[in-house]
């Protein structure tokens, strides 16, 4: 059974966590075409290589993420998520435009 | 028939004690033997030498490697099948028998199968059986009662079986005299140490084997080692006990008699030694022909005679140590026969040459043993010299015996290197495959590192176990001396194989595979060494290629015209040796939540039901009433007054300047707005559009909500906020305080009246506190959240207390509705209630696809915020329209067949949905229910085919929801 490191709490056995998925970044949902957002929804890159993915510390509630190589099973390092994600993140909906020439959605 | 008439006299046998006699029986006859004696090696004292039936073709087989190496020793012990009789120990009373035989062990009637060995090469049964398809039913009976070794006993019960985790500095696997100096070494420096080791007793080789010509030095350097051991604190020493696999960063499965250990190592030392290989001629299974070691074995650790007269069959100097055991123990020595064409000359060579006066045959082979009748036993052997690979001259000598000992040279049993990582090459000169590359943390010694040269395999064990401590960050001083001669390149040669006219050259015992069924799956294009072992199946039984990967691996090199390096082995996997599923088991362990008031449930005569990992009641009362029970509480809550425990809901705390806002993205409804001490519902889905989870959000504060989700979703629900939040950075803390609320739904028309008689700051007036309100204040001294919620669609208020409250409310409300007999009711009730209301349950009413509009929750989704979760994805499937709609329905005809929840709905001949709940409604007293439609059937009114069992069609017809009380009074009174 893998040992993890979490930043927070140290090596702890790997059944301790939950898998996030890869560190993507999300398309604007309310800009994005469909195949963007079809992509980012439910498709993998499945990288043999290093990756970037999500990592859940259960008993202490703490994301975080981890480096890791899928061919060799190495984790490189982990660190806290606001070493990537470090501004607030805004929604907004596109100006409703009466000119029938507007991009559309899809 | 004397009894133990092979005994040696004392003091032969490390292992057994012959003050305490043991009685057991084998095949229903009684034998003798003695405490530390195997099953295998007590039958053979007593002269019985065939254990079992060979797999497909049943030849007799007997004892091959004595130390579990082999599936030859499979057993029947009682309820126990397939136990090793070379490892099992004997006890008094203990009835074993053979195992895959038609009759009895001696005279099994499936041996005629044996003669039809040429009609079942290797993958027959792919090409077999099929055709004529008819005759199917026929051949599968047939195959299902011959095929397979023990019988498992249905009715045996799971005992006492455990598991224990362990942590150490360095984890020595293997306690021979590598292990041995690996774990001194190591433990020298102040590394806690675990040494493991799968037979009775410490020493490995050093037990059995004769490294000189007294005999003296290997229990020499045993007394010495393991004195040294023992003394030594900082071992632990686990005999008995087998390291079955390795798994990532040094975790171990230690298996012992009846407790499984995972072990965490900081680094760990493979000493798991060689596994002795046989010769392949012609009949080298028949009992009687066994591993030179067994032999010895056989001798020194349990003190039987392996046989009268022997042949020893050798390509390297240990051949003629067990020569010289077996003339010390009283068996004649016909002669040597060395494979070798110039066999290297030690003094054990040299002994049996020179004193025992036994013609030794060199660059010659054994063409075939001879056998007794009946496949039973040996009675000569024919020896030939070698003239090519393979090959032998036509004349040939023949030699009387009973016992072949082979010592046909070793293969390192290197599988936890292998599933570690590790590398191992061949080496051409040696014919021998060495450790090429070890991954961090793992260190090799001794003769699985290729040292056979007893000086070596210390040194070799000396330097691992300083690399281990040093490793591991302990002061190991400095690198210990590595000087002596491994002799890697005297054990093997690279050609032990003969092929006969008559086949029977046993490559894999366990799968009865002969030398042309590895030549013909590769002839027949299964070529790649994976695919010749999925289609040969060798290597595949319980030996796991112990024996057959060296013979299969270096044929398959030559038929593909590579060289056995290039060629490789298939990859080797955990269990290394047979486990059995109890220990797997452990001690079957279910651990479940409880809830604050999970006594008075009892007391109340509850039938607790899992759900989840909780328990909650099902219904109160007793199986016999199950039905009339759920129906009592469905009409108390209807007419009167009932109560649940709803402490298994998450309760979720969000609070700061953006809880509003945090709301708002991660469920589809609006929160900006939502009043003070307000309750609006919450449903949430996920980025591909699907609910996911729904609940109640309370607003206590502008900035802080009481949120509640499913009990089942809670966690994911919580883990999923945190994760949005990392990377939205907005200021909101979300705090999952599911086990620090108890809670309760009292519902029914005199609900009010009850929690008006408990002395409360709260005005429950119907003005005052309106549906869909939220109030804190407390109940009598209880501080508490209460909610007007409509789940059951009556009158009805959601109580959150802490958790230690629980059963103080509990006691509270039926205190106060004693005059009303006010009755508790449990799950099954409830989902009949939310039923008659057309309320869905997540997961039963929705699956892995459900999107809102599919479930009529369109009016739950938010359009005038900038995002929620899920929302692009919900747009873009409602644009392309719905696939089906979640319906109530009723049935067409009140007295049809009624349908089960998963019965399929039907548009002609298309299976458009299925039903997801069902149940008769007590209050309406009809038979409701919640499923999937295709959107042209989802008008109120229409009627649809359901199919139920037998494929019998039931109509249904879509009813408006809800059922019952449509216009929602009762619940907002």
């Amino acid at each position: 059974m893998k040992i993890l490191t979490c930043p927070l709490n140290g090596p702890r056995n790997i059944s301790e966590f939950v898998y996030g998925g890869e560190v993507v970044d999300m398309p604007d949902p309310n800009r994005c075409s469909t195949d963007e957002w079809a992509d980012y929804v439910f498709l993998e890159n499945n990288t043999a290589g290093v990756v970037r993915e999500w990592w859940y510390h259960a008993p202490t509630a703490y994301w975080f993420i981890a480096e890791r190589d899928t061919v060799s099973e190495e984790v490189i390092r982990t660190y806290d998520a606001g070493t990537v994600f470090k501004e607030r993140v805004e929604f907004s909906k596109p100006e409703p435009s009466a000119d029938s020439d507007a991009p559309k959605k899809d | 028939m004397a009894t133990q008439s092979r005994r040696l006299p004392e003091p032969a046998g490390l292992l057994i004690d012959r003050s305490t006699p043991v009685s057991f029986s084998f095949e229903g006859s009684c034998y003798s033997g003695f405490a530390g004696d195997t099953i295998a090696s007590a039958l053979v004292a007593n002269g019985v030498t065939t254990l079992s039936r060979s797999f497909k073709l049943h030849r007799p087989r007997g004892v091959l490697s004595m130390c579990g190496h082999d599936a030859n020793s499979l057993v029947q012990i009682g309820p126990r099948p397939n136990a090793l009789a070379d490892k099992v120990l004997i006890t008094d009373g203990m009835a074993a028998r053979g195992q895959n035989y038609f009759g009895s062990l001696k005279s099994d009637k499936a041996a005629l199968l044996g003669l039809l060995g040429r009609f079942m090469p290797a993958g027959f049964y792919y090409k077999a059986f099929h055709t004529p398809k008819i005759l199917w039913p026929f051949w599968e009976k047939v195959i299902r009662r011959v095929a397979g070794l023990g019988e498992v006993d249905l009715s045996h019960h799971h005992e006492y079986y455990d598991k224990e985790y362990l942590f150490a500095d360095v984890c020595v696997v293997g306690g021979g005299p590598a292990g041995m100096a690996a774990a001194l070494k190591a433990a020298e420096s102040g590394a806690e140490v675990v040494l493991v080791d799968d037979m009775d007793a410490l020493g490995g080789s050093l037990n059995y084997a004769r490294f000189d010509v007294k005999g003296e030095v290997a229990a020499k350097a045993r007394a010495k080692f393991v004195a040294e051991v023992e003394a030594q604190p900082n071992i632990r020493v686990m005999t008995r006990t087998m390291c079955n696999g390795w798994f990532f960063d040094n975790w171990l499965p230690l298996v012992g008699d009846r407790r499984l250990h995972k072990l965490r190592a900081k680094a760990l030392v493979v000493a798991t030694g060689t596994i002795d290989q046989h010769v392949v001629f012609h009949n080298n299974d028949l009992p009687g022909v066994m591993m030179a070691s067994a032999a010895q074995r056989l001798i020194r650790l349990y003190g039987v005679r392996p046989g009268t007269r022997a042949v020893v069959v050798t390509t390297n100097g240990d051949g003629y140590g067990a020569a010289l055991d077996l003339l010390d123990a009283g068996v004649d020595v016909a002669c040597v026969v060395d494979l070798r064409a110039e066999p290297a000359t030690d003094e054990r060579y040299e002994a049996v040459l020179q004193k025992a006066h036994i013609p030794i045959f060199s660059n010659s082979a054994v063409r075939e043993a001879i056998p007794l009748p009946g496949n039973k036993g040996v009675r000569a052997v024919d020896v030939a010299r070698v003239v090519g690979d393979g090959q032998l001259a036509a004349q040939s000598d023949r030699f009387e015996c009973d016992l072949v000992a082979m010592a046909g040279g070793y293969n390192p049993f290197a599988a936890l290197v292998y599933q570690a990582g590790g590398q191992l090459s061949y080496d051409e000169d040696a014919a021998m495959f060495g450790i090429a590359g070890l991954p961090e943390h793992l260190f090799a010694a001794g003769s699985v590192d290729g040292a056979f040269h007893l000086d070596a395999v210390n040194e070799s064990g000396r330097i691992a176990g300083w690399a281990a401590a040093k490793d591991v960050g302990f002061e190991a001083g400095r690198k210990p001396a590595g000087r002596a001669k491994k002799g890697t390149a005297e054990q093997n040669i690279a050609w032990p194989m003969f092929p006969h006219p008559k086949a029977k050259e046993f490559i894999d015992f366990d799968e009865d595979l002969q030398i042309k069924d590895i030549v013909n799956t590769i002839a027949e294009g299964f070529d790649h060494i994976e695919l010749q072992k999925r289609f040969s199946t060798v290597g595949m039984g319980p030996s796991q290629g112990r024996h057959s990967l060296l013979p299969s691996v270096r044929i398959n090199a030559r038929e593909n015209g590579r060289n056995v390096d290039e060629t490789g082995v298939t990859t080797q996997r955990s269990p290394i040796s047979q486990i059995t599923i109890s220990h797997l088991a452990g001690r079957i362990f279910d651990p479940v939540r409880v809830t604050p008031m999970h006594h008075r449930h009892l007391d109340l005569g509850a039938r607790m039901m899992t759900a989840g990992v909780w328990m909650r009641p099902e219904y109160y009362g007793t199986p016999g009433n199950r039905a009339d029970s759920i129906l009592r509480e469905v009409n108390s809550v209807r007419e009167n007054v009932g109560v649940i425990d709803v402490s298994t809901l998450g309760s979720l705390v969000i609070q700061g300047p953006d809880a509003a806002e945090f709301l708002e993205r991660v469920y589809t409804f609006a929160y900006k707005k939502q009043p003070l001490g307000r309750a609006r519902y919450v449903l949430m889905t996920d980025q591909s559009g699907v609910i996911t989870d729904d609940g109640v959000a309370c607003r206590l504060h502008d900035d802080h909500f009481y949120v509640t989700a499913t009990t089942s979703g809670a966690d994911a629900v919580y883990r999923t906020m945190l994760w949005f939040n990392a990377q939205w950075r907005l200021k909101v803390n979300v705090i999952n305080a599911t086990a620090s609320y108890a809670a309760v739904n009292i519902g029914g028309p005199n609900a009010r009246k009850v929690m008006e008689k408990i002395d409360s700051d709260i005005n429950l007036s119907s003005e005052a506190f309106p549906y869909m309100g939220v109030r804190e204040g407390r109940l009598g001294d209880i501080p508490a959240t209460i909610m007007r919620i409509g789940f059951v669609g009556e009158l009805g208020y959601e109580i959150h207390v802490p958790s230690a409250q629980g059963e103080a409310l509990w006691d509270a409300l039926f205190e106060a509705g004693a005059e009303f007999g006010i009755m508790p009711f449990g799950i099954e009730a409830q989902r009949l209630l939310r039923l008659e209301k057309g309320h869905i349950i997540i997961s039963q009413d929705t699956d892995g696809l459900t999107t809102p509009h599919e479930a009529d929750m369109a009016w739950a989704l938010s359009r005038k915020k900038p995002f929620f979760v899920g929302e692009r994805s919900i747009d873009i499937q409602t644009a392309r329209g719905l696939g089906r709609k979640l319906i109530g329905f009723e049935l067409v005809d009140p007295q049809a067949t009624v349908p089960l929840e998963a019965h399929l709905t039907l548009r002609g001949n298309e299976i458009v949905g299925r039903l997801t709940s069902v149940g008769r409604s007590p209050t309406l007293d009809k038979v409701i229910g919640l499923g999937y439609v295709a959107p042209d059937q989802a008008e109120v009114g229409t009627e649809f085919d359901i199919k139920v069992a037998h494929g019998e069609i039931v109509k249904g017809r879509v009813a408006k929801l809800p059922f019952y009380d449509p216009d929602g009074e009762r619940q907002e009174l």
